[in-house]
């Protein structure tokens, strides 16, 4: 015992560092004090004010461009003539009917891919065999560029709705798939082990441990899918469809109407652009409900 | 003996295999017999297999050798008879602390709202009163733990695990803890088992003290602590009980340098 206490005294840390010499301290430049860096933050009006300005040089100088000739009007058009075909294409355009097209094509295809994607992704939760066995092929599948599947997804689903749905299916579901699986692996396992101790069955860890804690990791690809399901449905129908701002903006392209092509294309950012908040919206709703 | 233990280990061995392949003696024919209603405490260096232990009393880990005896049944192996709180507190994030708490009754097929009615008085009895709406974020360390340790006891099983309940708090919150602790136990008359790293708190609580060693894990020795409850807090200035506590260092201590001398 004694022995054992003095070998452990003589190794105290102080005195063997000093006589064994301790690697030399390496340079360091002097001491330097100077201000946190900080940048002073502009009001919101004053912020709104440069974002509309931006926007207004950008058109204006649009415009002056195709005025002066620097620009070419009959490749670029104008904002002038894009906003009369504006006019038109809602007046007496299919401008209402494309769009509605478009955005049922993108929601069904949003929600049907990402309700699949995450419940595959909870699935792999019952089986680790499974999930290995199935692995490659989901690597495989996320692998392929999906969109060049496209012409092959309207021979089999034909140049209807369809089609486009199933093309934001496919390109959504990998996607919720992946990250939920993510959080199923995340999962902590000594909630498992709590939860198992209190004798729950594996129904009633899935349902009250795994889905809730999966969730949020399932509402963070929404945002995502939204914008995934958009581009499917647009895709569709540029390789075939008889609706859509897709092949609205094909056909406008091909007959060399570029200022449809403008305004389909700014519906059709409108529309992303209304879709993706009121998906943020949904994200934060069901994230305070799920989290908390 | 006297009346037939609450839980039983007999020659229980356990040995994990570490992913490099090779074979780590956790537990080395642990022998123990815990008497219903009692206190237990297990001391022992980090290491030395007290959560082990835990994990085959609560059925999570299957022991290599020897079996788990609950009230004269082979429990090896089986889940759902003990309320075992782990070394961490675990709430779930999503769920308010009332619904944290009735877990186990949930699991145990309690209707949510006749849990939560249930629940509730005992919320405001041990001061979580005007939390049962806060999500476990909001919480202090003392109240998840309290939380933790309500959701153990409202299980409702006879035997209670509690693996370092209140290694996370300040001395002044541990006091008002373990106060709390003991009257529960004897509130609810359960036979806990209790994990410590702190010997002076194992003899405050505990009437019976088994002290383990580490490399591999075993129980050196059992000692019975004989002070009288209700347990003042100056019982720890009295020298039965500096007695019973230096006991308790020595063996931990003897523990340590016979390993060190098997080494060497
Ligand atoms: N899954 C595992 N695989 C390999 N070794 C493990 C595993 N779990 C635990 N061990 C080892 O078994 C021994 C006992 O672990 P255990 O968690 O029971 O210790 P403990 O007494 O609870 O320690 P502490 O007081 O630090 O919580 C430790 O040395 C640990 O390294
Ligand atoms: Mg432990």
């Amino acid at each position: 015992m004694s022995e054992v206490a003095s070998g452990r005294a003589g190794a105290a840390p102080g005195g063997a560092l000093s006589s064994v010499g301790a690697p030399p301290r390496p340079k360091l430049s002097p001491f330097r004090v100077r201000r946190l860096p900080r940048e002073r933050i502009w009001p919101a009006w004053l912020i709104v004010l440069f974002q509309v300005g931006l926007l207004v040089a950008l058109v204006g100088g649009w415009e002056y461009a195709a005025a002066t000739g620097a620009l070419d009007a009959f490749f670029w058009s104008r904002p002038s003539a894009v906003a009369e075909t504006m006019v038109v294409f809602f007046r007496d355009g299919d401008a209402l009917t494309d769009a509605w097209y478009t955005a049922r094509a993108t929601l069904l295809g949003f929600i049907l891919g990402t309700a699949l994607g995450t419940a595959w992704g909870l699935s792999f939760w019952w089986s680790r065999n499974y999930a290995a066995i199935v692995q490659p092929y989901i690597i495989c599948f996320e692998s392929i560029p999906k969109l060049a599947l496209a012409p092959l997804v309207i021979l089999v689903f034909g140049i209807g709705l369809a089609s486009k749905v199933a093309l934001g299916m496919a390109l959504t579901v990998i996607v919720s798939a992946l990250t939920t699986y993510s959080g199923v692996k995340a999962v902590d396992a000594d909630h498992e082990r709590l939860m198992y101790s209190l004798g729950a069955s594996r129904w009633q860890v899935f349902s009250k441990l795994v889905v809730p804690a999966c969730l949020p990791w399932g509402i963070s690809v929404l945002r995502v899918n939204i914008g995934l399901a958009l581009t499917g449905a647009v895709v569709g129908e540029f390789i075939s469809s008889q609706h859509g701002l897709g092949r609205a903006i094909l056909y406008a392209g091909q007959t060399y109407e570029i200022a449809l092509v403008w305004c389909a294309v700014t519906v059709l950012s409108a529309m992303s652009v209304v879709m993706y908040l009121a998906v943020s919206w949904l994200e934060r709703l069901l994230l305070k409900h799920v989290r908390h | 003996m006297r009346t037939p233990p609450k839980v039983e280990l007999r020659a229980v061995h356990h040995r994990f295999l570490r992913p490099d392949g090779s074979v780590f003696t956790a537990l080395d024919g642990v022998d123990l017999a815990v008497a219903p209603g009692t206190f237990v405490s297990l001391i022992g260096p980090s290491g030395c297999g007290k959560s082990t232990i835990f994990n085959a009393v609560a059925g999570l880990l299957t022991p290599s050798d020897g079996v788990v005896v609950i009230d004269g049944q082979d429990a090896t192996g089986t889940i759902g008879r003990v309320g075992y709180m782990l070394q961490k507190d675990l709430l779930l994030p999503w769920r308010t602390v009332l619904d944290n708490i009735i877990l186990g009754l949930e699991i145990r097929g309690a209707s949510v709202s006749e849990a939560r009615a249930y629940a509730l008085p005992y919320l405001h009895r041990y001061g979580l009163g005007g939390f049962e709406n806060a999500y476990p974020a909001s919480l202090s360390g003392g109240m998840r733990q309290r939380a933790a340790l309500l959701r153990t006891l409202l299980f409702d099983s006879e035997i209670v695990l509690l693996d370092e309940p209140f290694g996370a708090l300040d001395a002044q919150t541990r006091g008002r803890m373990q106060e709390w602790l003991l009257q529960i136990w004897q509130d609810f008359r359960k036979t806990v088992i209790f994990v410590t790293h702190d010997v002076e708190e194992a003899v405050y609580l505990s009437d019976v003290i088994h002290v383990m060693a580490a490399r591999p894990g075993r129980v050196v020795a059992t000692l019975e602590v004989p002070l009288r409850r209700p347990r003042p807090r100056s019982l720890a200035l009295t020298s039965e009980f500096s007695a019973i506590r230096e006991r308790c260092l020595d063996l931990l201590g003897h523990g340590a340098s016979a390993h060190a001398e098997e080494e060497a």
